[in-house]
């Protein structure tokens, strides 16, 4: 039990990971958004439940735990994504020309370009 | 909503379960005194709590949660495994846009979840909620989708299954 435990919590570390290497590539600031609060929502759940299979008695702390993180990190990614969308962000739409190049710091710089 | 005493009742049910599940025991005078302070807190906060006249008190109630808990999970791991594919590919696949769609959710209470779910689902995100239309940023937009097409897409199962307990 320990074991599988163990790798629940690897996957849930896997998509932080994953989610931390999307906040660095993606080119403006909504899908950035959408990068973290997916993959950090998923990969708590990962930890939380891997924590679980390891001791079992802790279920009830886990479960309010998981409640608050699914109820709370998506609400405060909509506000962030608000607040820029008030404030005049606009969205990053892909160059037909820009398919070729396909590095991440083009696009940022060409972003960059375009927001001022 | 059946009568007014109803808010009083589901905030005192939350409050319990709160505390039965931090405390983690059934011993009696923990038991008591939990009942004593959800009792105190609910008649403090509960003409308060306007949010809580969204839920659909009936029968279904914690079946129509449970389904939709189920279907919620089932599409949180698929966007993440979309989402890992993006990050890895080389070109990430990215149609970003920020599309308009309408809801048919009623509630303040409603329209949370929907938007909730909408942005722990496979690429988008709820940017504003005004009225009944959400504004979502969408990360791969199909070619020629209008606000019909898109509600299909992103909100329509989501409500079928939110329909379940909330307004």
């Amino acid at each position: 039990m320990h074991f599988i435990g163990d790798l629940f919590i690897l996957f849930g570390a896997v998509f932080i990971f994953l989610g931390a290497v999307g906040l660095i590539r993606m080119p403006d600031v909504y899908n950035r958004i959408q990068v973290g609060t997916k993959g950090v929502t998923l990969g708590a759940i990962g930890i939380l439940f891997g924590l679980f299979l390891i001791h079992p008695l802790w279920w009830s702390k886990l479960l309010v735990i998981l409640g608050f993180t699914l109820l709370t990190s998506p609400v405060s990614s909509s506000a962030i994504s608000r607040a820029f969308y008030r404030s005049g962000i606009k969205v990053w739409h892909k160059k037909e020309d820009d398919i070729k190049d396909s590095e991440g710091e083009v696009k940022v710089s060409d972003n960059k370009e375009k927001d001022s | 909503m059946k009568n007014s005493s109803s808010p009083y009742v589901v905030t005192f049910v939350i409050c319990l379960l709160l505390w039965l599940l931090l405390t983690a025991s059934f011993a009696a005078d923990e038991l008591i005194s939990g009942v004593i302070i959800s009792l105190v807190v609910s008649i403090i906060s509960a003409p308060k709590m306007k949010i809580l006249n969204g839920l659909r008190l009936h029968l279904g109630f914690f079946l129509g949660l449970l389904s939709y808990l189920w279907y919620f999970f089932m599409a949180l791991i698929k966007a993440n495994f979309d989402l890992a594919k993006r990050v890895v590919s080389k070109d990430m696949k990215l149609h970003p846009d920020v599309v308009e769609i309408k809801t048919t959710m009623q509630s303040d209470l409603g329209k949370l979840f929907l938007a909730n779910s909408i942005t722990l689902t496979p690429g988008t995100l709820t940017v504003d909620v005004v009225g009944d239309s959400l504004l979502v940023h969408w990360i791969d937009v199909p070619k020629n989708s209008d606000i019909n097409t898109s509600t299909q897409l992103i909100v329509a199962k989501f409500e079928k299954y939110l329909k379940g307990f909330l307004k």
